[in-house]
């Protein structure tokens, strides 16, 4: 199994902490007084999304997780599971509910996806940064309101929920920041 | 494409540049001799936790090297002449330390020491704090003692408290470690760094003085309710800047701290030193009762500009060197 020394570890490196593979956010040398040496290393849990610090001595060693992010395309539902196609290779996955977690609901089949992989299992989908998506419901807007304002709530192909601006109505293709859920402009096709 | 560019700019070494010069005016103002001693030396430090940078010296036309140390101070070299009678002496100068990379830490950096015959560390305090005034034009610093500060934050007698305490301390604080830790001093130093430094010395610097005994050094040990030792050290916004002593002068004594440092060396592993045989020659003949400290001046610098990574104020850190 490959291994990292603390002083080696970078920001987005993966390791396993108490079993579990975590992506590394931050690692601080700290070295107190004439002390010993220590490494800081803040990290999230890629299981349970939970950001936690914990304190190695400098130069000892943690376990690499084999964590890989692949780029792949989501297919269909199947009523239960979804089932996604690494790009370049053609490999399927199925992929539980709890994995494919928030992304869910910015998924239309063939959009494009990054899975992370951890032993080759799938671990947890992201959505395109940028999805184009239709409006399937909202209220009618008012009359000569151009673009500012509380804006309205809409309904989406897939069942997201974002805020729109009042001029947009029911049917358009709106084009969406999926990180944060928040409407970017109109746009002309699905892509 | 790997970067030919310094790591500061232009701008923060005119800064730089400034802080030194005002370094060198403060101790000529004082009468306080400049001097220069070697960087690259026969003997290095005992300390487990503070390794010198091994250099690899051949006499013209041999083969066999022999292992010289780049320094990780000067102190041993600027006792050697204050026991030759050099009166107040101050350097700046390169000192290196094995391992060290960090956003405080580069593994070439610039210290600046000093020694004042006369003074014991409160008198030293006293200049320091003058010279920080001066350069990062701050306010006075607090001064409080390690016992009353760990006291303060923590509720806890450094001095007296157990392991086990310790330990129980930093689990409710969440200081989660990996492995074991057997050494107390260790849990001291965890539950300052995580728990104390970053919430003291903000608005102006702290001195922290009078440590545990077991923290020395190279410190006088004062017997007090229990023994302390006569150190101290500079922090400012979380930044360990300084660590001076009331400065052991018994050879004797001396001797036995390197033992003991060899000896701890040899049961956690770690590698032999060589002792510097020429530095307690020079304490046998006699040092004389004095005070003296050593200061990051890459960190000075750091703090004079507000910029929170050491390679921001140093032309070219280790990563570009």
């Amino acid at each position: 199994m490959a291994v990292y020394s603390t002083n080696e570890i970078r920001g987005g490196a993966k390791i396993i902490v108490d079993g579990d593979p975590c992506t590394v956010i931050d690692n601080e040398f700290v070295k107190p007084g004439k002390g010993q040496a220590f490494n800081r290393i803040k990290y999230r849990n890629l299981k349970t999304g939970r950001v936690v610090e914990r304190t190695y001595k400098s130069g000892e060693s943690i376990a690499a997780a084999d964590v890989v992010d692949v780029e792949a395309q989501y297919l269909y539902n199947d009523g239960s599971h979804w089932h996604f196609m690494q790009q370049d290779n053609y490999e399927q996955f199925v992929v539980d509910d709890i994995v494919v977690g928030e992304a869910k609901q910015w998924l239309k089949e063939q959009s494009d996806c990054m899975l992370t992989l951890w032993n080759g299992l799938p671990l947890a989908v992201a959505a395109p940064n940028f999805v184009i998506l239709k409006i399937v419901e909202t209220d009618p807007g008012v009359r000569g309101d151009t673009s500012g304002g509380g804006g309205k709530p809409a309904k989406l192909e897939t069942g997201a929920i974002v805020r729109i601006p009042l001029f947009i109505q029911e049917g358009e293709l709106i084009r969406v920041d999926t990180r944060n859920s928040t409407y970017v402009s109109r746009a002309k096709e699905s892509s | 494409m790997m970067s030919w560019q310094p790591s500061a700019t232009i701008a923060a070494l005119h800064k730089r540049a400034e802080v030194i010069a005002r370094i060198r005016q403060f101790f000529a103002e004082r009468g306080v001799l400049e001097v220069d001693t070697p960087v690259l030396s026969h003997g290095t430090i005992t300390d487990p936790y503070v390794v010198g940078i091994p250099a690899f010296f051949t006499s013209m036309g041999r083969h066999e090297e022999k292992t010289l140390y780049l320094q990780t101070s000067p102190e041993y070299a600027m006792k050697r002449l204050l026991a030759a009678g050099s009166g107040p002496i101050y350097q700046m100068n390169k000192a290196f330390r094995q391992g060290e990379v960090g956003r405080l830490h580069n593994p070439e950096f610039t210290i600046l020491e000093w020694y004042r015959p006369g003074f014991d560390h409160h008198d030293l305090m006293d200049e320091m704090d003058l010279l920080l005034q001066t350069v990062l034009e701050v306010d006075k610093a607090e001064r409080v003692s390690y016992a009353d500060l760990f006291m303060r934050h923590l509720g806890l007698n450094p001095h007296s408290v157990s392991i086990e305490t310790l330990m129980v301390c930093a689990h409710s604080k969440r200081i989660v470690v990996d492995g074991n830790i057997t050494h107390r001093d260790t849990w001291l130093d965890l539950l300052w760094t995580h728990c104390i430094e970053p919430v003291v010395g903000q608005d102006r610097p702290i001195f922290l003085y009078d440590f545990p005994a077991s923290q020395a050094l190279l410190a006088k040990i004062r017997q007090e309710d229990q023994p302390v030792a006569s150190r101290f050290e500079v922090y400012f916004k979380g930044i360990e800047l300084a660590n001076g002593f009331h400065e052991l002068q018994d050879a004797v004594e001396q001797g036995k701290r390197f033992a003991a440092d060899l000896a701890f060396r040899k049961q956690h592993g770690l590698p032999d030193r060589p002792l510097d045989h020429r530095f307690l020659a020079a304490l046998e003949h006699g040092l004389p009762d004095c005070a003296g400290v050593a200061l990051g001046v890459d960190r000075l610098v750091m703090l004079r500009l507000g910029h929170p990574f050491v390679s921001d104020v140093i032309s070219f850190d280790f990563e570009r060197a």
